[in-house]
């Protein structure tokens, strides 16, 4: 009877140490979601192929943080904000999920986000632009990975302002986004001396571009900024190489330009474009043979995109591993603690408003003669250092950062 | 300079070019539409993706065959054109005759999978296709800049638009076309295959949409989702126009390129939508559409 009584406890006694050790882990397991535009605009810079990135984040960790399995969730957002949001709010409810990352389109991004705040798990944003996801939206709950609309306005815009385009015209998408961007651009280029002398907000999305065209070809000023993306932004700059924009002297400056748009327009169209990027295949040993695996595996060299996705999500799983749990708090300030340093970004670090801070790149689109190979697309200008990239946090609105 | 409402008259001329340009594209994809709808009676949703269908012949057959742009301008639409032969002779003969929203439906669901595939296999960034060599450069017209391909796109698409139009309605085997609408049964009497002449007219209606892809890959992104965007508005042109009225589709398809070119100008947040606005007063005032017959 002792023995029974005795051996009993044992096993109630083990099984609650075992118990509360497991606690920090919830249900055992690391539960990731991936939620990203799998079909629709956006799915060449993000979709199927970031789901990929984060795999091989995964299978680096061997598929598991200390004998814990990593589980992978992913959904199609379609570009929908309730759709991303309903998804998240599953994932959150039901399957318990820790962390979801990918999120590209910004209004999904706004939705999911505020779900993922909700909830109070952490959301890894890799794609979207919008740089109010660190400002007026900020949250403990995100991260802004990648890049943002202030990062490429800043960096492309005063580029090409110190080239000497001083007078701007701008052809902005009709949504928010857009409009950010177009806010963005105003108050760099008025910033440093140049002047904006008209835009023309056009739908999204539109295919005739050549109305556009001719209306900033005749404002007569020196850069015709596009404060549009994807497809809307292949066919300005198709149309404006048609009208012969560039041959009059003007010059077009791309703000949101992906890899995979470069690659789909081709160098005859593209040559000499500047733009700004987070991350490039082909900048080191390390990112290229990062690059060469994914190219394997996928068919095509990544985007930032991609590139943050794999890295933000090592990075959370280096949290988890060195704090032995996936509590949100406790792993959002390891991450902050630690330096990113991998083959996205070296020094990188995680402001208290949630803004990744890492360099970026002003690169120059190569001529066709200049080019070695179907992916060899862009030239290195210049570096731009992490604090000049992203706003200043003096400037921010965001109730995170601390007032003096 | 000239004001026009505010605006100077050569900005408002070169936008008016523009949307004859659009206009042509509208007028020979309406045109299509109009065709088939006139003789089977099918709404035929799949035209956008058959739009797609012929640029991306006219791309991978460049890239992988080596078939230059002219040779391409009349192989797509002969291939594309058969492929809808085949879609006529093994689906849409067979629901011939039921209400028009299985064909709408059936049309629908092929555009869907032939698009979704694209996606898959193509990606949605798509690709580009280059100028033909003959076409590049343009010419200064003083009040603007016209590209030799955009002046290309108009003398093509009238020319194609106006035979399409003498065929129909000024020879024999038009007046076949237009007593099959009429009368299938007493022309099957009279010794006409008719079940033939269906084929031929939804194959005819699917290459102008393939034509109409050939002639817009070299100005416009080559993806997936292209026929999608373009298809509601042409929709729109039909309706406006009269479904079925062949005339109707061309001018239309003209005018409103037109309007849209001047809503750019005057209004540019509303050129998506000023179409539609006209389709709503149209079904109004019109409901059989412009040049349409009262039912």
């Amino acid at each position: 009877m002792n023995f029974v009584r005795n051996s009993a406890s044992a096993i109630l006694a083990s099984s609650l140490i075992a118990a509360t050790a497991q606690a920090q882990i919830s249900n055992n397991e690391i539960r990731i979601g991936y939620l990203a535009d799998m079909s629709g605009t956006y799915r060449d810079l993000s979709g199927p192929g970031g789901l990929e990135a984060l795999k091989m984040a995964v299978e680096d960790f061997g598929g598991t943080v200390d004998g814990r399995k990593i589980v992978l969730f992913n959904a199609d957002d379609l570009n929908k904000p309730d759709v991303g949001a309903n998804t998240v709010r599953q994932w959150i409810d039901e399957r318990n999920v820790d962390m979801v990352t990918g999120l590209v389109a910004s209004s999904v991004v706004l939705a999911a986000s505020k779900v993922v705040e909700q909830g109070g798990k952490l959301a890894l944003i890799s794609g979207a632009a919008a740089s109010s996801l660190t400002n007026e939206h900020c949250s403990p709950n995100h991260i802004h990975w990648t890049y943002d609309t202030f990062a490429l306005a800043n960096g492309t815009a005063n580029a090409v302002l110190k080239d000497g385009g001083k007078s701007w015209y701008i052809l902005t998408a009709d949504y928010a986004f857009g409009h950010s961007m177009e806010t963005d651009i105003k108050k760099v280029v008025q910033a440093e001396g140049g002047s904006v002398v008209g835009a023309v907000r056009h739908p999204f999305p539109s295919s005739d571009f050549s109305s556009y065209i001719l209306q900033a070809q005749g404002s007569g000023a020196d850069v015709i900024a596009l404060a549009n993306a994807g497809a809307d932004t292949v066919n300005s700059l198709k149309t404006a190489s048609e009208f012969g924009v560039t041959q009059s002297g003007q010059r077009l400056a791309g703000m949101v330009v992906f890899l995979n748009d470069i690659h789909a327009m081709g160098l005859d169209v593209t040559q000499g474009l500047m733009l700004t990027t987070g991350w490039y295949w082909d900048m080191n040993e390390e990112t290229r043979a990062w690059a060469e695996r994914y190219q394997k595996r996928v068919g095509s060299k990544p985007t930032m995109v991609h590139a943050g996705i794999y890295s933000a999500t090592t990075h959370y799983l280096n949290a988890v591993k060195q704090t032995g749990s996936d509590d949100t708090a406790t792993v959002r300030a390891q991450m902050a603690k630690t330096p990113v340093n991998d083959m996205f970004a070296k020094d990188g670090r995680i402001r208290e408003d949630g803004r990744m801070v890492h360099d970026m790149y002003l690169v120059k689109v190569k001529t066709p003669a200049e080019s070695k190979g179907e992916w060899d697309l862009y030239q290195m200008v210049r570096t731009i250092p992490g604090n000049e990239a992203f706003r200043p946090l003096a400037e921010s609105q965001c109730k995170l950062v601390a007032k003096n | 300079m000239t004001l026009v409402f505010g605006v100077p008259l050569s900005v408002l001329l070169g936008q008016l070019l523009l949307g004859l340009i659009n206009g042509s594209f509208y007028a020979l994809l309406s045109l299509g539409l109009a065709i088939i709808f006139g003789l089977l009676r099918i709404i035929n949703f799949a035209h956008g993706a058959q739009y797609m269908l012929g640029a991306f012949a006219a791309f991978l057959g460049l890239n992988y065959l080596g078939v230059n742009y002219w040779a391409a301008l009349l192989l797509s639409p002969l291939l594309i054109g058969l492929l809808g032969m085949a879609i006529e002779r093994g689906l849409l003969r067979r629901i011939a005759g039921e209400d028009h929203l299985y064909g709408l439906l059936l049309t629908f669901g092929l555009a869907l999978i032939v698009e979704g595939s694209f996606v898959k296999l193509f990606g949605v960034s798509g690709s580009s296709y280059p100028m033909p060599e003959a076409l590049k450069g343009g010419y200064n017209l003083g009040f603007m800049f016209l590209p030799t391909y955009r002046a290309w796109v108009i003398v093509a698409a009238l020319l194609v638009c106006f035979a399409t139009w003498y065929m129909i309605e000024r020879t024999r085997l038009g007046s076949y076309l237009r007593a099959g609408t009429e009368n299938p049964k007493l022309m099957q009497a009279f010794g006409i295959n008719v079940p033939l002449l269906v084929t031929l007219t939804y194959g005819y209606g699917v290459a102008l949409a393939a034509f109409a892809g050939v002639l817009a890959a070299p100005i416009y992104a080559v993806t997936p989702g292209m026929g999608a965007n373009l298809l509601i508005v042409v929709f729109a042109v039909v309706v406006i126009g009269g479904m079925g009225s062949i005339m109707g589709a061309i001018i239309t398809g003209l005018a409103m390129g037109l309007i849209e070119g001047l809503t750019k100008v005057f209004y540019p947040e509303a050129a998506n939508t000023v179409i539609f606005v006209i389709m709503v007063l149209v079904l109004l005032v019109r409901p059989a559409g412009l040049f349409g017959k009262e039912a």
